[in-house]
């Protein structure tokens, strides 16, 4: 417990700095386009209606999709931009997140914005026309400082909004204490859950506290509380983001991984690996499969490790399977040339879409096969991750079996497994690598018909470091050398509920006992 | 003469109704006159024509001679007093701060300005403590006090002001009235007041202008119009302070007797 303590703390700097990085830029940008439209909206009515509508059917939208909504669309401006200019920007991480961000955090500043500035008393507004102000000097000298402590409500409400909200933009690639969250839910490590919710809400609080200050500042007219409320954030701020000036140096290496355990320690293994030679790695966490290969093929992640049946069916679009060795091959030479991808090899693994039942219940139905359980399927609930269930994969099995269940269920890969124990899923879709179909006896059901492809781990190379030796001279050593047990009892070492380690223990454990 | 202000044939249409139907007007300098009428008369609209607050639909409005087209409205309205009943204090300023806006929008020198501030105070009767003050700290009739002074702050010839002191209870009316009447003689300024209370205007005013239905019903010094009007509208509306006194002086009688 307190060694998961301390690793959490340990990787407070770097989160915590990138989260008010994150959260600040997107709040200064929503305020500065905010502001400006609450006065046009508080001018023309007929602005009014629109702007605030739009601000608000934003919010409707949740903000985990706002967030991947911002990817695709930068991935094609970076294209296009990268067709006219031959330069184009990373689409992942910093930029969708301060985007979707932006977004969020308008709608209170707009709706306080232009609250604040109708609610000026008319005879005060006479009165600055009267006396002979221009419209701008009525709007600085009398309608803004007089709308000021409704304004602050707004950016403080914006404020608590975007720090929560950041926490969802670990899965597009950009560090927050998200990553707390997310990777602390896929090993079942509560501390990591627990103190990414404490972070994150402290920070909210704090920066609420500071902004309230400059709302009572504001309020009642002193100077001095408005300077000390806006001191104390620029200082917070500051402090927050040195542990980020010696970080992302031009030059360093980013390993990407997707959202689940044995990525992180595949992650961790290639990062321990470069760092030994001497070089600076960065990481993009908890990615989907999609995004991590497109991230990849524009070079925004350098090197992550993935799965050939993967890469086979949703890149390639493949519905074939012609085995284990072809597929590879194929693959290697067809993602070199659509992409530039390098594909590295494998590390000597399958970890395969696998169907998996408890063994008191395959007993008691007689399956062994999934020819077996199409038959009983009508009766059964299947329990699949997140993904399954939209992956050609699944629409392949689906129609070489005919299979169809009474419901089906999806769920996180770790609350999978206990709704299989619990009995409220007859059969889940497991992965063959996974350490707890071993530790919890479950039963593998064969695929006679060879409906699902191989799945071969393998390490992807970007294009633009498809010929950096540093980077091949640090994970060619890790083609072949990892067989399925050592990954499984990885797998397990972090996934289990007792003496968990954390994807980095794994890591090290691995290299150790296979001398990597 | 020229006028200080002349209107010509302004007219105003809001929505739906007629405000002012072509009222022409000329107010010479150094007068003090009274717009009076009951309400929806358009009084208020055609003060407000004079320092572009209501911009009129048709007619021309000369300030000094000058028509005031030309430039943007915000120029004169610096060169103009103007006082209404709401006050329209800043709340977010100091009564001091408030007095000195014009000067500063003038940009005026700081020091010019503070002692501007300081004889603006004494000219209104207030206290010099109160510079320093929150309008909301005030009194009405203080707060008024000092409308008037944020008004007179620039040093304008021409004050405009709308029901001053309507808000106001009796006695600092009365007060107040009085006071402001004094200011105009001792600057020697021009001023326009809106009010519906008739006996305000009789008592202040060197010349009164009725207005009903968006034109002028009768214009006059006071004692000339009450013996000279034929319109049974203006003959109440003139008689209606003096049967008002004389109904209060009975009253007060029968109760000493």
């Amino acid at each position: 417990m307190n060694a998961r303590l301390a690793a959490a703390w340990a990787l407070l700097p770097e989160y915590l700095g990138w989260h008010v990085l994150l959260s600040a830029s997107a709040l200064v940008l929503g305020v500065a386009i905010s502001l400006p439209l609450a006065v046009a909206a508080s001018r023309s009515p007929r602005l009014r209606w629109p702007v605030l509508a739009g601000a608000s059917l934003i919010q409707t939208i949740p903000s985990l999709a706002l967030l991947a909504l911002f990817y695709p669309l930068l991935l094609a401006i970076s294209a296009l931009a990268r067709s006219l200019t031959s330069h184009g920007f990373a689409a992942l991480g910093f930029l969708p997140s301060l985007l979707a961000l932006t977004l969020y955090s308008m709608l209170p500043i707009l709706r306080n914005g232009a609250a604040g500035i109708l609610g000026v008393d008319p005879a005060v507004k006479e009165a600055a026309d009267g006396v002979g102000m221009t419209p701008r000097q009525r709007l600085f000298q009398v309608e803004l400082p007089l709308a000021a402590p409704v304004i602050m409500a707004g950016v403080r409400t914006a404020a608590v909004w975007t720090i929560g909200a950041a926490t969802l933009s670990t899965p597009v690639g950009q560090t927050s204490l998200g990553n707390y969250i997310f990777a602390g839910l896929q090993t079942e490590n509560w501390v990591f859950v627990l103190f990414g919710c404490a972070a994150s809400a402290a920070l909210a609080l704090v920066a609420d506290q500071l902004l309230g200050l400059v709302e009572l500042g504001a309020r009642r007219r002193s100077r001095l509380l408005t300077l000390a409320g806006l001191a104390g954030l620029a200082v917070g701020v500051a402090l927050a983001l040195l542990p980020l000036a010696g970080l992302g140096k031009p030059g360093s290496y980013v390993i990407g991984a997707k959202n689940f355990s044995e990525q992180y320690i595949l992650a961790d293994l290639m990062a321990q690996r470069l760092q030994a030679a001497g070089a600076s790695v960065q990481r993009k966490e908890d990615l989907g499969s999609a995004v991590a290969y497109r991230a990849l093929a524009a070079g925004e992640i350098d090197a992550y490790v993935d799965y050939s049946g993967t890469l086979w069916t949703n890149v390639l679009q493949r519905t074939d399977n012609p085995g284990r060795k072809p597929v590879l091959d194929q693959l290697t030479a067809e993602l070199k040339r659509r992409d530039g991808v390098l594909v590295l090899g494998s590390l000597g693994f399958e970890n395969a879409y696998a169907f998996v039942m408890r063994p008191d219940r395959a007993a008691a139905l007689h399956i062994a096969s999934i020819a077996d359980l199409a038959r009983e399927a009508p009766h059964l609930t299947l329990g699949s991750d997140l993904e399954f269930l939209s992956r050609p994969e699944w629409k392949a099995v689906q129609s070489a079996y005919d299979l169809s269940f009474r419901t089906q269920r999806s769920y996180q890969p770790t609350f999978m497994y206990r709704a299989l124990s619990g009995g409220e899923a007859d059969v889940i879709s497991a992965f063959s690598s996974d350490g707890r179909i071993a530790a919890d006896k479950l039963v593998v059901l064969s695929d006679p018909k060879g409906a699902i492809p191989p799945y071969d781990a393998v390490v992807l190379i970007s294009p633009r470091r498809a010929h950096d030796a540093r980077l091949l001279a640090a994970l060619k050593p890790l083609i072949g050398k990892i067989p399925v047990e050592a990954m499984r009892q990885a797998n397990l070492s972090v996934d289990r509920d007792q003496a968990k380690a954390s994807p980095a223990e794994a890591a090290s454990a691995l290299r150790a006992k296979l001398g990597l | 003469m020229a006028g200080a202000i002349e209107l010509s044939d302004i007219v105003k249409r809001y929505a739906g109704h007629v405000a002012l139907a072509g009222v022409s007007l000329v107010v010479r300098p150094g007068e003090f006159t009274a717009l009076v009428g009951g309400s929806g008369s358009g009084k208020t609209t055609l003060l407000k024509t004079i320092n572009g607050l209501v911009t009129p639909d048709a007619g021309e409005v000369r300030i000094q001679g000058e028509a005031t087209g030309a430039q943007a409205p915000y120029v004169l309205r610096r060169e103009i007093g103007y006082v209404f009943q709401e006050i329209g204090l800043f709340p977010h300023m100091s009564v001091a701060e408030n007095i000195a806006i014009t000067p500063k929008l003038l940009g005026w020198a700081p020091d010019r300005v503070a002692a501007r501030v300081a004889t603006l105070l004494d000219l209104v009767a207030l206290p010099k403590d109160v510079a320093a003050r929150a309008p909301s700290e005030l009194s009405g009739g203080q707060r008024q006090r000092v409308g008037v002074a944020r008004a007179l702050a620039a040093e304008p010839k021409i004050m405009l002001m709308d029901e001053p002191f309507g808000a106001l209870d009796p006695l600092t009316r009365d007060q107040l009235g009085g006071d402001y009447r004094a200011l105009h003689e001792r600057l020697g300024l021009t001023t326009l007041m809106v009010t519906h209370d008739m006996a305000e205007a009789v008592l202040l005013a060197d010349r009164i202008v009725v207005l009903a239905a968006g034109r002028i019903l009768a214009d006059g010094k006071p004692a000339e119009l009450l013996a000279t009007t034929a319109d049974p509208e203006v003959r109440a509306l003139l008689e209606a302070p003096k049967r008002q006194a004389d109904r209060l002086r009975a009253k007060l009688a029968g109760e000493g007797a």
